[in-house]
């Protein structure tokens, strides 16, 4: 409705309009642009209702953990559960496989942070920051390559784990290692470990 | 210019003879209003009425714990989950308090991985569990009659003033501006009938298994008296009176049906200074505009 | 539109060159910058853009609640109580809609009563008018079945008396009201395919508007006088004068309608539609929405199923042929000293049956009814064409500009009025 255009700028050939502007516009533009400036305001707010209702509801949010019972998994296995509508991937690494993420220098990493979700950024990639203390057999991630969002392979027997015995994501072809990180591929980041804790010796909590 | 003026003086002297008028009319009227079968509904004071109405989250939680120890036993509120009761503008209880009572209701699980389905304790974000599991068993248990959901009750009832046509202008005036938007005919539909039980007239004939209540209509209802002096202890210092548990769980209804409300009234006023503004302004640039041309 | 010309010069050389191709910022500078706007317009002649306002907004708000609502007998009511209590701003998209539904129809009501008030619906603006009625009957359409959606007990028995109605029409009536359905009686069937109308009944109404607006500006505006324009004195161009006027109106208009959506949202619906629909319970007292209690008070005045049908819609259908029904070779009311009466009469006859409408079917009120609805026919059929034919108009000013400065006015304005009659 109300048109960029400036009261003063249109120069209609009525005799009406012409008359008109002896009347000393600038007073009369400041009142126009006042009013038309506020106008916009209120135009620009009433639109956040409509950007704000797009985001996740109340009822959504309120769907925030998952609790997981991990007794049957047994070493070497793997299950994967839904959280937040995600995949999360849930792996009972055998001994050689925690070694060898132990093993890994940080230098070596293309991406140095823990990615740990109750972490800070600055916290290192180690095998330590992205699992639990006393449990550090289980590896919780959530199972979304980090370049676009593809499933990455790994939790079946049969899958390929890629070059280096962790994920290996077949759409762009990026290799994640036994502890989730980023080694070869397009990738930019280590696979994200979600907020969770266990609750009892064979329970975890996510979210 | 002069006739600017005039017309300046025969608006104010339209609007003082409204004035005028509108007193006149109130005065005309009774406070209180008639329902179907005569027995009067009054428009009690609510908190939460009016232009900058809000709840009184003491009474939602007195009126919470009536609902809970009376009501629930046969009414449902189905559109309400746990974490309503935790929420700004409403009851607002501890979350852990509420957490702790989620835990007491059994919600059935997702089915495990013997395809059997069990139950496990409620958390914040499930619903208020309904006290049957259907209709069927609801209506067994209730000689037949159905405890309507209460989550949506005060904005389902109501009643209509009697008035001779002639004044409907009137009470649309009273309603919708001088009363600050009336939205609260469903309180006072529900206080008044939760104080109407008491002993039929002489002459009236109950229906099996059906209480007299004056405003209800037909004033038989299949709902006995729910509520009785010390039925529920207050922890707070409220009298524990019959009024009180009426008002209080009226209260928890009205917020139960319309949980915005308070969001909705103070984002209200804001839009309405605005529009004001926005209204002077407009109406100063076209006089402005228009100062020359005579229209 | 037919002789005034743009007068647009494009600025730079990109505007140039897209003016050689596609004429669209000349054509917009033309229709909506300096257009001729008379220059006695009252503020009854604002609604029009107050409609253009409303129907965005019914489409921008309409947009983003169909992101929420499941259109099934299942779920529909719960999912219009999940966004009143958890889409983010959802209770303010929702009332924003259901209020501005009623809005949209008190705007079109005065618009429409400005019209036959001023004359607009005579020659030249015939078409513009009837156009005006389809815009009107499509906007019920799309009402009717938005009321639908709540999927509350007045929903549902509004919808199953409505579509009833068709069950009137002899030998395919009931393969009619079946064929609505998609069911044999009102179901969530019924419920999918009124939202999918509904979501597309606006678009159709915006390109009817479109249709509207160029017939008006074919043949221009009406006016208070019902005097064509006829010099340069009588028109103002319509930026920044009417544009200006009609951004104070909407504020204004903005406000009342602020203040339903924040203080009484619920005060146009009726309760029984925060109960959720049951095939097996039938309201006490079934009333549709507001703004179709007049012609629901005709539906029930007429005793015959099929005759209050007809009369029903035929309420709505004399419309399209009122600008030859009335006889009269003036335009305004205003210079119609015997038919101004006539047409405040009518008026207080379609409130009186919108009152009417919303109470019992029963004792005097029916007879009102009945009353009433005679009238509202006879206004159109006896009182229009006949009083066009025997009442004298009260004196006229020869132009707008001479209605507006008062007296005689300029000899050349009155010269100039005279020449244009006679063309």
């Amino acid at each position: 409705m109300a048109s960029g255009t400036k009261a003063s700028d249109t120069k209609p050939d009525h005799g009406i309009g012409a008359a008109h502007d002896e009347h000393g516009p600038s007073r009369r533009d400041f009142i126009t642009t006042a009013a038309l400036g506020w106008a916009s305001v209120g135009g620009a707010l009433a639109l956040w209702p409509f950007i704000q209702q797009m985001n996740p509801d109340a009822s959504t949010q309120a769907l925030a953990s998952t609790e997981v019972d991990l007794a049957p998994v047994k070493e070497g296995q793997a299950i994967t559960v839904l959280w937040r509508g995600k995949p999360v991937f849930i792996r009972n690494r055998s001994k050689a496989e925690v070694e060898a993420a132990k093993a890994v220098s940080i230098s070596d990493l293309s991406d140095r942070s823990a990615r740990n979700d109750l972490m800070p950024d600055s916290a290192a990639a180690s095998d330590q920051n992205r699992t639990k203390k006393d449990n550090e057999n289980w590896l919780v991630l959530v199972g979304i390559c980090t370049h676009l969002g593809c499933i990455p392979k790994g939790q079946g027997l049969s899958d390929q784990r890629g070059d280096f015995g962790g994920y290996f994501c077949p759409c762009h072809g990026s290799h994640y290692d036994t502890s989730g990180r980023i080694r070869k591929g397009p990738a930019p980041r280590n696979l994200e470990v979600p907020p969770y804790e266990f609750v009892s010796a064979t329970k975890i909590k996510i979210g | 210019m002069i006739t600017s003026a005039l017309k300046t003086q025969s608006l104010a002297r339209m609007a003082l003879l409204a004035c005028g008028l509108a007193v006149g009319a109130a005065s005309m009227l009774a406070p209180a209003r008639a329902s179907e079968g005569g027995a009067a509904i009054h428009e009690e004071h609510w908190t939460f009425g009016g232009v900058r109405g809000g709840f009184d989250q003491a009474q939602l939680q007195r009126g919470f714990q009536v609902y809970k120890e009376v009501c629930s036993t046969c009414h449902s509120v189905r559109q309400l989950s746990f974490r309503n009761l935790v929420q700004k503008g409403g009851p607002a209880f501890p979350e852990d308090g509420v957490k702790a009572l989620a835990a007491t209701f059994k919600v059935p699980d997702l089915p495990n991985d013997q395809g059997k389905v069990l139950k496990r304790p409620a958390r914040l974000s499930d619903r208020i569990p309904n006290p049957f599991d259907n209709e069927q068993q609801a209506r067994s248990a209730n000689n037949g009659a159905l405890p309507p959901d209460l989550s949506l009750i005060a904005r389902a009832r109501g009643f209509e003033v009697e008035k001779p046509f002639y004044m409907v202008p009137w009470h649309m005036l009273k309603d919708v501006v001088l009363s600050g938007g009336y939205q609260e005919a469903g309180a006072d539909y529900l206080y008044a009938l939760l104080m109407a039980y008491g002993e039929a007239p002489k002459d009236m004939k109950l229906g099996d298994g059906m209480y007299y209540n004056a405003v209800y209509a037909g004033h038989q209802i299949g709902m006995p008296a729910p509520l009785a002096d010390g039925r529920v202890k207050y922890t707070d210092g409220t009298p524990a009176t019959t009024a009180n548990y009426a008002r209080d769980v009226t209260a928890f209804l009205a917020w139960a049906a319309d949980p915005k409300l308070e969001e909705r009234k103070r984002l209200g006023l804001l839009v309405m200074f605005y529009l004001a503004i926005l209204s002077m302004l407009l109406y100063a640039a076209k006089r402005y505009i228009w100062a020359d041309v005579p229209h | 539109m037919s002789d005034h010309e743009s007068n647009y010069t494009p600025k730079g050389a990109f505007a140039k060159w897209m003016d050689d191709r596609l004429p669209l910022m000349r054509m917009m500078h033309g229709q909506f910058v300096d257009f001729p706007t008379p220059r006695n317009l009252n503020y009854m002649w604002t609604f029009g853009g107050i409609l253009m306002v409303m129907l965005v907004a019914q489409i921008a708000s309409g947009l983003v609640l169909s992101m929420h609502f499941q259109p099934s007998a299942a779920a529909a009511f719960d999912s219009v109580e999940a966004i009143r209590r958890d889409v983010n701003y959802g209770w303010l998209l929702r009332n924003i809609h259901a209020v501005g539904a009623s809005m949209f129809f008190l705007a079109v009501y005065l618009h429409m009563a400005r019209g036959l008030y001023y004359g607009s619906y005579k020659a030249p603006r015939e078409i513009l008018w009837i156009l005006g009625v389809i815009i009107f009957l499509l906007m019920m359409a799309t009402g009717f079945m938005g009321y639908a959606l709540v999927w509350g007990q007045m929903s549902f028995w509004g919808v199953t008396v409505i579509t009833n109605l068709f069950s009137a029409i002899p030998i395919v009536g009931e393969a009619i009201r079946t064929w609505l359905w998609g069911d044999f009686a009102v179901s969530g069937v019924t419920l999918n395919r009124f939202f999918s109308l509904h979501f597309l009944l606006p678009f159709v109404i915006a390109g009817v508007v479109i249709l509207h607006i160029w017939a008006l500006h074919v043949v221009g505006q009406n006016n208070p006088t019902g005097i064509e324009i006829k010099t340069k004195s009588d028109s103002v161009p319509m930026l920044p004068f009417a544009i200006m006027k009609d951004a104070f109106a909407m504020a204004v208009f903005m406000v009342l309608y602020a203040w339903f959506v924040f203080f009484a949202p619920d005060y146009l619906g009726h309760p029984d539609n925060y109960i959720e629909a049951n095939p097996l319970s039938t309201p006490a007292h079934i009333v549709p929405e507001w703004y179709f209690l007049p012609f629901y008070a005709i539906l029930r005045a007429i005793p015959n199923k099929l005759g209050g049908v007809l009369a029903m819609f035929g309420s709505i259908a004399i419309l399209t042929i009122i600008p030859w029904l009335d006889t009269s070779n003036i335009r305004s009311a205003k210079y119609r000293p015997m038919f101004k009466w006539f047409l405040w009469a009518f008026f207080f006859t379609v409130v009186a049956l919108g009152y009417l409408g919303g109470k019992p079917a029963e004792g005097s009120y029916v007879l009102w009814a009945r009353v009433f609805t005679a009238y509202y026919f006879a206004f159109f059929c006896l009182i229009m064409p006949i009083v066009g034919l025997i009442e004298t108009p009260s004196k006229m000013p020869r132009s707008i500009t001479d209605a507006v400065l008062g007296g005689g006015g300029s000899m050349a304005g009155a010269a100039a009025a005279a020449a244009a009659e006679k063309r």
